[in-house]
């Protein structure tokens, strides 16, 4: 027989016919190997989660006029082609235009307010969105400084003329308005610049200012990631005329940031379980060596070198750390898919690199936690340990 | 030369002298006893010989060397290539079958070979409790296990602390039929005992009182 099959079975004997002990120590290796190879898991998977997260976080493209003119739907609509459809979640265009209320000035904005809700998602609405011509979405500060709730009405009017050069031009009467009655569907909650607005539907801003198919700007939520979005950035701006497009960098700028404090507090917690680990092991093994000594001694009485003893304990911590870290692979990946389940409500890809990885790491740790506590074991005196302790 | 020579050994505790200037000599393929009260030095004595211990004092030479001066990496390699030991309480590995255990000794030793195991426990008597655990075999048993395991290497000498204290007569006389049989094999046997009984199968006895050697006889009728 070859010695390395004594080793085997000696170490193998010693994990099945000593369970309750050993069982303690691969349940600290199972379990750590499990949050690290979940955790890891979820670290590599979050930049796809977040990725389809923050996308139904708002507009991430934008087209504007390239030449400083206004946009046309039929310009909108030949940039919008450039768009794989399945890739367009939502385009929504806006038009801007001053008016007055009660002879306070404002800024009224036209959208559709379909497409609003895909591109802009997180709006809250205090009331109804506006489902028909002649109700308006007014926003928090306006509401606030006008003193309106959903449900009352309020008169917005547009000047004709341009702004009248001079207060005196200004004060010498008739001038050339049109004014338009709008029931305040809802109150918009944004925390953002969208609060200074009213917002009224396309066909109702045309009639007010007489002025058709006229945009500013378009808002477009894309289902891509940057490298693509780029690249549809590039192409528009390039090839269709008039109409330049842009990416939102508010959006994907916090992106990464929130990526990037996510992934180091992932990598924060494996560290922790990873030194948790590893003092329960040292511990569990500590306890195993006081409770062998006179195993040890034993051994060494018949010829053990401390080097042989010393493997011998590796070798069964070593095995009990590859135990541990195939089953820690396994759990881990249920661990993640749980946690995905829940937080993100998608399921995530297993990868079978994970195993190996986990395997070794946690043989790594296991070996790292045991060599205090096997040093110990060869501070044994033999003649002490056999007089019968 | 003399296989074992003791010179002026000593082995002091604080205060107390576990052994005081002892000096003896056994020569190959001697059977010797040793006898004596409770504390009286014996396993001390044992300890030494049998390179686990050193002497405070004196040396020890064992087929040459002078195990009192040698350094623990030595003391482990002579003690395997040379010295079977049988201690005074059944020191068996808890987790491995009798089999096992006597293969233990031959894996540090050299190479493990089950076979050869099984013959080392047939030779004892226990080739059908080969794959039983200690806690699984009687007391008797395990000590037998012991002495398998101790005479697998074929040491030159077999080193035997109360080898029959906790065995019934049966047990004691398989025992002693073993020693008899590794002497004519011309295998050293120092066995420390209480038995008067087992002390007279030796050749030669002698007596430690209070760390000292105090009688040595001669056994007459010893037979060959
Ligand atoms: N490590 C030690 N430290 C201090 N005193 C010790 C130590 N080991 C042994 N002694 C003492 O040395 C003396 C001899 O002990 P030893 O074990 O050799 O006795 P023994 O003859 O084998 O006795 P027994 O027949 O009871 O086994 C005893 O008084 C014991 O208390
Ligand atoms: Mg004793």
């Amino acid at each position: 027989m070859k010695k390395q099959t004594m080793f085997l079975r000696m170490i193998t004997a010693s994990l099945l016919r000593r369970r309750s002990r050993m069982l303690v120590a691969l349940l600290a290796i199972a379990v750590g190997a499990t949050i690290l190879s979940g955790l890891v898991t979820i670290y590599y998977d979050v930049p796809r989660q977040m990725g389809e997260q923050f996308r139904s976080y708002g507009a991430n493209m934008i087209f504007t006029s390239s030449n400083g003119k206004k946009l046309s739907k039929s310009e909108i609509d030949s940039a919008k082609k450039k768009i794989n459809n399945s890739q367009l979640v939502g385009a929504a265009p806006y038009r801007y235009e001053n008016m007055t209320v009660y002879e306070r000035p404002l800024m009224a904005a036209s959208t559709d307010f379909d497409e609003a809700q895909k591109t802009s998602p997180y709006w809250r609405v205090d009331g109804e969105w506006p489902s028909a011509e002649g109700q308006a979405l007014v926003g928090q500060e306006i509401a606030a400084t006008l003193e309106v709730k959903a449900g009352d009405t309020v008169t917005l009017v547009y000047d004709l003329d341009e702004a009248p050069a001079t207060a005196d031009e200004a004060n010498k009467g008739e001038r050339n308005q049109n004014s338009r009655d709008f029931t305040v569907a809802g109150i918009l909650d944004t925390g953002g610049n969208e609060e200074k607005y009213i917002f009224i539907s396309v066909p109702d801003m045309e009639a007010l200012t007489g002025k058709t198919d006229v945009f500013d700007m378009t808002e477009l939520s894309v289902s891509a990631n940057r490298d693509e979005l780029e690249k549809y950035a590039d192409t528009i701006t390039k090839n269709v005329d008039g109409v330049s497009a842009r990416l939102v960098k508010r959006v994907t700028q916090s992106e990464n940031t929130v990526l990037s404090k996510l992934q180091a507090l992932v990598l924060l917690v494996t560290v922790i379980v990873l030194l948790l680990t590893m003092i329960c092991v040292a511990t569990t093994m500590m306890a195993v060596v006081t409770e062998r000594r006179k195993e040890v001694g034993l051994r060494k009485a018949l010829g053990a070198s401390n080097k042989s003893i010393i493997f011998e304990f590796m070798g069964e911590g070593l095995l009990l750390g590859a135990i541990g870290g195939l089953l820690g692979s396994v759990c881990g990946f249920i661990f993640a898919q749980a946690v995905s389940m829940n937080v993100f409500n998608s399921s995530i890809q297993f990868h079978w690199v994970l195993i190996p990885i986990t395997i070794i790491v946690s043989v790594l740790v296991t070996g790292l936690s045991c060599l205090l506590p096997v040093r110990s074991a060869t501070d044994v005196d033999p003649a002490l340990v056999l007089k019968g302790e | 030369m003399s296989l074992l020579e003791i010179k002026n050994v000593s082995k002091i505790y604080g205060p107390l002298k576990a052994l005081d200037n002892v000096n003896l000599t056994v020569e190959n393929g001697e059977w010797l006893a040793i006898m004596g009260p409770s504390g009286s030095g014996k396993s001390t004595m044992m300890n030494i010989i049998g390179c686990m211990d050193k002497p405070s004092l004196g040396e020890v030479i064992l087929d040459g060397v002078d195990i009192a001066k040698e350094s623990g990496k030595k003391l482990t390699e002579i003690r395997r290539d040379k010295i079977g030991l049988i201690f005074q309480q059944f020191h068996l590995v808890n987790y491995l079958t009798a089999v096992e255990n006597v293969m233990v000794s031959q894996y540090y030793h050299s190479m493990p070979d089950e076979k050869e195991a099984l013959e080392a426990l047939e030779r004892v008597g226990l080739k059908d409790r080969a794959k039983h655990l200690p806690s699984q075999l009687s007391g008797g048993e395990q000590q037998r296990v012991c002495i398998a395991r101790a005479l697998i290497n074929h040491p030159e000498i077999i080193l035997a602390d109360e080898p029959t204290g906790n065995l019934d007569e049966a047990n004691e006389n398989i025992v002693i039929d073993i020693f008899k049989q590794l002497h004519r094999q011309g295998t050293t046997l120092i066995v420390v005992t209480h038995d008067p009984e087992v002390a007279e199968v030796a050749q030669r006895t002698v007596v430690l009182e209070h760390g000292r050697l105090v009688n040595e006889i001669k056994n007459e009728g010893f037979e060959e």
